[in-house]
């Protein structure tokens, strides 16, 4: 099997002593696409953001490994090196430090010491990138997402992961406040992605995105678990009925995470 | 807490010293004048430090140093300052008390630009020295240190622009403490005639951590009638020495003075940073960067007095503490009564690397007027774990991501910084002093 696979099993995440994750079951394997749907509290961002490791996230139960390798163990930085790479729903801003800077530092990061990218190699890179994407050049040599709108905030997400090609990529709402033109530049930039080694994870609340990227996989999460699970199929009905008749079929009456079905 | 009254050095020495130097009269008696204030008035009082038991009287006062034929001949951590892809063309090194080098362009001799030690300033361009020496920005009887400074001069620069001359070639003066016991008493006085500009920079450094010594160093930065200073320095002291640094300018009528700091002494520091506004319509941008590490204690004072309508200043101070660093920040924005339309605005940011370590912005506004513009911001804190969370999420170690988000966090004064070379110097030393 090509690329790499990324196993959760039994996942618990707790926040400040609430458990918010209560049991995930996952597999994402290299070429393959799935996709996260769930209403507004369910626990998508922090799944996302217990496997990359985000500090305030504690794991009481379960496990995530990548390709065999138990990525509770690693640092973030480690698991960005190990193959992990998290689009966030709502990424820092640092003032100061330029966009091609990070960009390069990253880069670096993943290779070996004396083995850096050359400024030459790396520019072009990145133009060509910042053209696919439709982005302003001056962007670059902007502060790392100081200043900029929801939507270029977007755009500079999937500008690292073309420049950074992970082989798991997860991309929380990567899509929310996106203008209609915006979200075809970033599906096509995550379908550019696309190939046999690389495994992507997208947490969204709509089909519209799902008519630009075809997933293989659809799940949907209630109450800090991942309660249904099927095709592309699933997410049209989804947007066409809501999720009344899920929490119908599986008896749920609040689907946040503070509740037990 | 000690106060010493007993002076270090008597009238005798100063008299000799003087001498030596052939000054003219009123410099040596204005030196023995301000020995004799300096035995009654009292140590300054920086806000929230005491400096009581810090060392201002251990140290040696005269020492030579040896000319240098070449730049070439600088330790690499002077040549370090210099471009030398594009070697400065107005260049002064003082090597402890002499001066080791000094070019001016001979098409700014020729204009009357002024760049001297302050030595043979005194005698060769008296009456202008006479001027401004301790005048209108820096009176010698503001408290002990100031006297002590008139009295115990004993090296310095004085650059004079004349008249709408515009210097593009910035003026760099490098102030090389290379005897690790002596004080240097620098005084550096800058006069931008009626409607010239220039752009002047100064490095201090010393390399004595161990022996103990001083600094006492007045800068007077003055920018007459629609002149324009773009000043830049950076300071860099060892550790055993105690530094009260007072840089003081003076803008009359829409004149401009910018201020681009970088202080990166490792000892105990009082420094002062002051723009008198005087002129309708002057103003002044006073930014500045400071690393604190070991268990160096400073105080740095930055204000903006509006004296002149319509007069505006901004305040910009960040500073670095690791280990067990103190440093307070005072921003101070003084509006006089009748400065009409005068806009302070102020900004002071501290990021503590460690729990020991300890940072304190005070912001002030002393506002005797109705109609003005005032702002301040300040803030002291840690580095966010969140901005940590998310530059390590793309791969970058932690040690690299905090390198990151502190030079990210010191730039906004960094990229100021008139001289490409000094820029990069500073970042150099940056990263020195935060590793
Ligand atoms: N510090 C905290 N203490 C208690 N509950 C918290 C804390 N932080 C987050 N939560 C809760 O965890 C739940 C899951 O949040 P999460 O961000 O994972 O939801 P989500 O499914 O991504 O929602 P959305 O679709 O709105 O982005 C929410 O109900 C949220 O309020
Ligand atoms: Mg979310």
């Amino acid at each position: 099997m090509a690329g790499s696979t990324l196993v959760i099993k039994n996942l618990h995440v707790s926040i400040e002593g609430n458990e918010i994750l209560k049991g995930v079951n996952l597999t994402i394997n290299g070429g393959e696409f799935h996709v996260i749907m769930g209403p507004n509290g369910t626990g998508k961002s922090t799944l996302a953001s217990a496997i990359m490791g985000h500090p305030h996230y504690e794991i009481t139960e379960g496990s995530i490994h990548i390709d065999g390798k138990d990525v509770l163990e690693m640092e973030v930085d480690e698991r960005a090196r190990a193959g992990l790479f998290l689009g966030m729903q709502y990424p820092s801003e640092i003032s100061g430090v330029t966009t091609s800077d990070f960009l390069r530092s990253s880069i670096n990061a993943r290779r070996e010491e004396g083995d850096e990218i050359s400024l030459m190699k790396f520019i072009k890179e990145m133009d060509a990138t910042l053209d696919f994407l439709e982005i302003d050049k001056n962007m670059a040599q902007r502060y790392l997402n100081e200043g900029f709108s929801g939507g270029e905030k977007k755009r500079n997400e999937i500008l690292q992961l073309m420049l950074l090609k992970p082989e798991i990529a997860i991309l929380d709402e990567i899509d929310s406040g996106l203008d209609i033109d915006a979200l075809k530049v970033v599906s096509k930039g995550i379908n550019k992605m696309r190939d046999e080694n690389f495994g992507c994870l997208i947490i969204t609340h709509y089909q519209r995105l799902l008519n630009y990227i075809t997933p293989d996989n659809v799940h949907v999460m209630m109450q800090g678990r991942v309660v249904k699970s099927g095709g592309p199929e699933l997410a049209q009905r989804l947007e066409a009925e809501g999720y009344e008749w899920i929490k119908e079929e599986l008896g749920i009456e609040d689907e946040t995470v503070g509740q037990n079905a | 807490m000690t106060v010493e009254t007993k002076l270090p050095y008597d009238k005798d020495y100063i008299k000799q010293f003087s001498a030596e130097r052939n000054e003219p009269a009123w410099m040596n008696s204005l030196r023995l004048e301000a020995l004799d204030q300096a035995g009654s008035l009292e140590m300054p009082k920086p806000d929230k430090t005491k400096i009581g038991r810090w060392n201002f009287s251990r140290f040696k006062h005269a020492a030579k140093g040896e000319v240098i034929s070449s730049l070439s001949e600088l330790p690499l951590e002077i040549q370090d300052l210099l471009d030398q892809d594009n070697l400065p063309k107005n260049l002064f090194i003082q090597r402890n008390q002499s001066v080791a080098y000094a070019s001016l362009s001979d098409e700014l001799k020729d204009k009357g630009v002024i760049f001297t030690d302050i030595f043979t300033a005194l005698t060769e361009h008296e009456e202008l020295v006479k001027r401004y020496y301790m005048k209108d920005a820096v009176s010698i009887d503001e408290h002990r240190l100031t006297a002590l400074h008139a009295a115990l001069m004993n090296g310095g620069v004085f650059v004079y622009i004349p008249k709408n001359l515009q210097v593009e070639e910035p003026i760099q003066s490098i102030f090389w403490q290379e005897d690790p016991e002596v004080a240097l008493f620098n005084h550096v006085l800058v006069v931008a005639d009626e409607g010239s500009s220039l752009t002047y920079v100064e490095n201090y450094v010393s390399q004595n951590d161990e022996q103990e010594t001083i600094s006492n160093v007045i800068t007077e930065v003055i920018a007459h009638d629609n002149a324009k200073i773009s000043f830049g320095g950076v300071d860099n002291f060892a550790a055993g020495t105690t530094n009260y640094m007072n840089r003081r300018g003076v803008a009359y009528h829409n004149a401009t003075i910018d201020w681009a700091l970088g202080q990166m002494n490792d000892g105990n520091t009082v420094f002062e940073n002051e723009t008198y506004l005087v002129g309708d319509g002057s103003s002044s941008e006073a930014k500045a960067v400071v690393v604190g590490r070991g268990t160096q204690i400073e105080n740095f004072t930055t204000k903006s007095v509006h004296i002149g309508l319509d007069t505006h200043a901004h305040i910009l101070q960040h500073g670095v503490m690791k280990e067990k660093a103190t440093s307070i920040f005072n921003a101070i924005g003084k509006i006089e009564h009748g400065a009409t339309r005068a806009n302070a605005e102020q900004e002071s940011r501290v990021l503590m690397l460690s729990e020991k370590a300890r940072g304190d912005a005070n912001p002030i506004l002393l506002i005797d007027e109705d109609d003005v513009t005032a702002g301040h911001a300040a803030s002291v804190g840690r580095v966010d774990p969140l901005q940590l969370y998310y530059l390590m999420s793309r791969g970058i170690s932690q040690t690299e991501a905090e390198r990151l988000v502190i030079h990210g966090f010191l730039a906004p004064v960094v990229t100021k910084l008139p001289i490409a070379s000094v820029r990069a110097q500073l970042t150099k030393l940056i990263e020195r002093k935060v590793y």
